[in-house]
């Protein structure tokens, strides 16, 4: 392929996309009420929205005869690039939403910089996603303030959740070979750029919800390297069920 | 090409002003906002359209509609989905605005008094029933992704709201 670096640097940031909004459409007709349902799919939507406009602009680069479909659907586990946060499971609704705020800040940040992409197919689907990822943004502080906030229970939930998915925070400002290229490039967004204003804001959030910011300076990482944890290959296998068991289906 | 304008033959317009939105019938894409370009070149038809949202599943129905009404029309054509520039609310036409409030739909306010309403519980969404301003969100994510529910405590009817996107 002529234009790998790209390729890769493209599907590291759809899989994330992908993966969580995967993570959300579980939660359809699963929500724990009927609002949050609702929004959690609705944000699925969207995530699967910019999935298909990165996914078909990596299949172009591609050159060969791979679809969006084929990168979404036929890649094995070890081949999906994303950022172990994302692929955590909905263990409660407090869990759920810490960890689509700790990935909205960053999706905020991230799609910020991507605007100013030499890419032009890059910067447009960032133009076009940040307007959505800001909606996103919103929801998910108001629910970290709502429940860390809010009850004595809800408070202890949302500050095990807090502190559960803290050790996947630092990943996504880990840099890969892609992306030092990309940058180089002036296509890609330097991550390691993003880190002090991603916790400021985090951190700020989190006090103004009474909760405490996790003091641990351990933090797991792999995703981009394709070493997940264990809760991937389950997801994978419900999200490629089908086309594993009818090869090149369609609808 | 980041332009906004629009770039749209006249002898076009009647036709594509017949293709609604599937997801708001009474709305034509037209006063949607979401051609961008429809051009004839050598018998066939050049249309640009943009999603509203990106996973707006409306938009492949829309550029199948396209090509049938043009067909009808007797024009062959192509369609094509550009994201840049981005779709914002302000491309819904005045027309646009009545229409959706007919079909008891809220039109989008500025983008403060949006947030105002959809983070700060203030009342501003007029209900499109009685008119009253003394509604309350009940979730900021609706029946599409582009809307979200209020209900107004006057008439106590649950309507959408358009949300603003800039």
């Amino acid at each position: 392929m002529k234009n790998e670096n790209l390729y890769k640097y493209i599907l590291g940031i759809a899989d994330n996309s992908l993966i969580l909004g995967q993570r959300l459409g579980e939660l359809t007709g699963h929500g724990p009420s009927l609002e949050t349902d609702i929004a959690c799919t609705n944000i699925s939507l969207d995530l699967f929205g910019q999935v298909r406009s990165y996914y078909q602009y990596a299949a172009k680069i591609a050159g060969d005869n791979r679809t969006e479909d084929d990168i979404a659907m036929l890649r094995k586990e070890r081949e999906y690039v994303n950022v172990l946060l994302v692929e955590q499971p909905n263990t409660d609704f407090a869990y759920t939403m810490a960890r689509q705020f700790l990935f909205d800040v960053y999706h905020f940040l991230f799609l910020t910089e991507l605007q100013k992409s030499k890419d032009l197919t890059l910067s447009a689907i960032a133009n076009k996603s940040i307007k959505e990822v800001s909606y996103h943004l919103r929801f998910s502080t108001d629910w970290i303030k709502r429940l860390g906030d809010g009850t004595e229970v809800s408070h202890q939930k949302m500050q095990e959740a807090i502190d559960g998915l803290w050790t996947y925070t630092d990943e996504l400002f880990h840099q890969t070979e892609a992306d030092i290229a990309m940058v180089s490039d002036g296509i890609g967004v330097d991550v390691t750029k993003l880190k002090e204003a991603y916790y400021n804001k985090v951190n700020a959030v989190l006090e103004e919800s009474t909760l405490q910011i996790p003091e641990s300076k351990w933090f797991q990482k792999g995703g981009k390297k394709g070493i997940h944890t264990e809760h991937l290959g389950y997801l994978l296998s419900d999200l490629q069920y089908m086309q594993r068991a009818y090869p090149n289906m369609e609808w | 090409m980041t332009t906004t304008e629009q770039n749209i033959d006249q002898i076009l317009i009647p036709i594509l002003e017949q293709v609604s939105d599937p997801e708001i019938p009474v709305l034509s894409i037209m006063d949607m906002g979401v051609v961008r370009t429809a051009v004839i070149e050598n018998n066939s038809v050049k249309v640009q359209i943009t999603p509203t949202y990106s996973g707006c599943p409306a938009m492949d129905v829309i550029g199948d509609d396209i090509k049938a009404a043009l067909k009808v029309a007797g024009y062959n054509s192509e369609i094509e989905l550009i994201l840049a520039p981005a779709w914002t609310t302000d491309w819904i036409t005045p027309r646009g605005r009545k229409a959706l409030e007919d079909y008891g739909i809220a039109a989008p306010l500025s983008a403060e008094a949006d947030i105002s309403v959809l983070l700060e519980g203030k009342r501003l969404v007029k209900c499109t029933n009685c008119g009253s301003k003394n509604t309350r969100l009940v979730s900021q994510f609706g029946s599409t992704a582009c809307k979200a529910q209020f209900q107004c405590d006057d008439c106590q009817e649950p309507f959408d709201y358009f949300k603003c996107l800039k």
